[in-house]
């Protein structure tokens, strides 16, 4: 186990440290940051003078590294719009960000993994059926569209919801159901594979074989192996929303950090975007590893194979 | 050729058994016959792609001619509406079926672009890591690694709002974005046909490692990767939608179909269908795309079926 957790904990901290590298040069060498920064009608002196107040005119490794050192201590620079600390600026969004990863995601398993499970029992019903329509449809809708379809059934036809903004909790219902629907298909397909396959197995046949309830059998027995695989794909789906919320944010104006990653790439805010792009991708290693970890402990297979 | 010829040929005697087992490809396309999804989405999908082709001949106007005095004509089922304009005309006065029809070219060449380009890099970086295993192997998955913990959409923004958002630019950011599922997939069924005893009898006759790779391997990866490419190809479809939607995407004028439900959101309040009309567009198309990839899968690979 500490051979698997060392191995793992390397590799990861490698990811991270490539990512870090790639995030910060992306934006620096897909354009002239300088002359983007100075205006459209800037003389060549004056491009140069924002280069070196941005220290934009020092070797790359050298700004890399000066910046990876800084964001190790906290600090990952300033806005270039607002002039605000990014930490700080991430640091007031996150918590918008969470609560719509959590919901959504709460929202989706609630929804399929008893559809999974229930799907399972009855392979080709028209209940088995159902479910598959409503992952095939959840993984075709594009979800900025089903948000404004959303917006304009409850928030403008009906009036029962409010279409922007991140007051109440009333303001997440809609956002919430929009990014729920598109995590929803992975997790039922998987839940409703893993199940038939725990059903078809000899130890569901003995636990039948001894005459226990169905209840018993589906969720004490053959769920808690099926489950397994939905463990790590539910840590990598966080990682996705956290990441991926930008589409819904923007729509429903939440003002989590991928609105906030959405306004600073518009307004080229380098400073901004580089740590955000950063910052989520090693919420996602640090989130996988400890799903690889707990799958892991709770499978001698995988730590040992 | 049926099963009858065998019987009437030299030798027929040793063939009699496959009267019991027709053809591997009699049986394929006796399932693809029968695979509701597969024929529904492969008719859309040709149909959709039979429009884009031919755009031009199926409509009078042209997807850019702005009319100011025919701003928001609603559709033809409307009170108002008129069969001049079918699906009405949008806040520039120009003929929403014609910018819907035009539309598809846009969709079918970044889903097909960026399918393409993340095909070749994923297959190619599967084959390498599954044949090669070790160090080679490592690297590769390294490498997947990286690529699943960027955070997809953002770097995708990002990029375009600095290149620019022309066709090409989109095709080729989404094209290095969405080879992570081809390299999985390869890498594990390279692995499997590696252990062959015909890959064996190859290296054991002296074939280069280039010829095992692309005579012996790719042969059998070939169906996972037609699988990939058509589910990816939806993915992208659906992402620069999304991105043009965003306003960071494709750039206007070009009717791409994300854009529009985004130029539509102005007038979401009244005129309601200038936003439902592309966004059903879109979907039909890209359930039609997994449609025909999963028949696709049920007919080659039944076993892989979930």
């Amino acid at each position: 186990m500490i051979r698997f957790l060392i191995h793992r904990a390397t590799i990861a901290v490698l990811v991270a440290l490539t990512v870090s590298i790639i995030g910060f040069s992306l934006l620096r060498l897909s354009g002239d940051l300088a002359s983007a920064l100075a205006g459209d009608s800037a003389k060549p002196e004056q491009i140069a003078a924002t280069a070196h107040l941005y220290g934009l005119d020092r070797p790359l490794y050298v700004q890399y590294l000066d910046w990876a050192y800084r964001a190790l201590h906290g600090d990952l620079g300033t806005s270039l719009f607002t002039n605000e600390p990014v930490a700080r600026l991430i640091g007031e969004r996150l918590g918008v960000t969470v609560q719509l990863s959590f919901m959504s995601l709460v929202f989706a398993l609630a929804i399929s993994i008893p559809l999974g499970v229930l799907a399972a029992t009855r392979p080709n019903s028209w209940l088995d059926r159902t479910a598959l329509g409503i992952a095939v449809f959840g993984q075709a809708i594009p979800s900025f569209w089903f948000g404004l379809i959303l917006i304009i059934v409850f928030g403008v036809m009906l009036r029962l919801l409010p279409i922007s903004g991140s007051d109440t909790f009333a303001h997440f219902i809609m956002p919430t159901v929009t990014l729920g629907v598109s995590v929803m298909p992975a997790f039922m397909r998987l839940t409703r594979t893993g199940m038939l396959d725990a059903l078809d197995s000899d130890y569901v046949r003995m636990a039948r074989a001894k005459g226990l309830s169905t209840a018993s059998v589906l969720f004490k027995h053959a769920l808690r192996n099926a489950i397994l695989p939905v463990v790590s794909l539910t840590a990598v789906s966080l990682g996705f929303l956290l990441g991926g919320s930008v589409i819904v944010e923007s729509v429903f104006a939440l003002n989590g950090i991928g609105f906030l990653a959405f306004q600073s790439i518009i307004r080229t805010d380098f400073p901004v975007v580089q740590s955000i792009i950063v910052f989520v991708a090693v919420l996602y290693i640090v989130l996988t590893l400890v799903a690889d970890l707990v799958n892991a402990w709770l499978d001698p297979r995988i730590r040992l194979g | 050729m049926t099963a009858l010829d065998h019987l009437t040929r030299p030798g027929a005697g040793d063939a009699l058994l496959e009267v019991e087992a027709p053809a591997p490809r009699t049986v394929m396309r006796r399932r693809a016959l029968q695979h509701v999804g597969f024929l529904t989405g492969g008719a859309i999908v040709l149909g959709v792609l039979l429009v884009a082709i031919f755009a031009p001949l199926l409509t009078a106007y042209d997807p850019f001619a702005q009319d100011l005095t025919r701003r928001l004509v609603p559709p033809v089922w409307s009170a108002k509406g008129s069969w001049a304009h079918i699906l009405g005309t949008d806040g520039l006065g120009r003929d929403y079926l014609t910018r819907l029809i035009y539309g598809a070219r846009i969709s079918l060449t970044v889903g097909f672009g960026a399918a393409a380009i993340a095909g070749l890099i994923g297959t190619t970086l599967g084959l390498v890591g599954g044949y090669f295993g070790g160090r080679v192997d490592a690297a590769v998955m390294y490498l997947v690694n990286v690529k699943l913990a960027l955070p997809g959409v953002l770097v995708a923004l990002s990029l375009i709002s600095m290149l620019g958002g022309s066709v090409a630019v989109v095709v080729t950011v989404l094209g290095f974005l969405f080879w992570d599922r081809f390299v999985v997939v390869t890498r594990s069924v390279t692995q499997q046909v590696r252990a062959n005893e015909y890959v064996a009898a190859a290296e054991a006759v002296g074939a280069s490692r280039l010829r095992i790779i692309v005579g012996e391997i790719l042969p059998n990866v070939l169906n996972h990767i037609i699988v990939i490419a058509s589910l990816e190809m939806a993915v992208a479809i659906l992402v620069e939608a999304a991105l043009s939607f965003l306003g960071l995407g494709i750039r206007p004028p070009t009717p791409s179909w994300g854009l529009m439900i985004s130029e539509g959101r102005n007038f979401m309040f009244f005129q309601p269908y200038l936003v439902a009309i592309p966004g059903v567009a879109i979907f039909l198309l890209v359930i039609a795309i997994n449609m025909l990839g999963d028949g696709i899968r049920d007919i080659t690979a039944p076993e892989g079926r979930n």
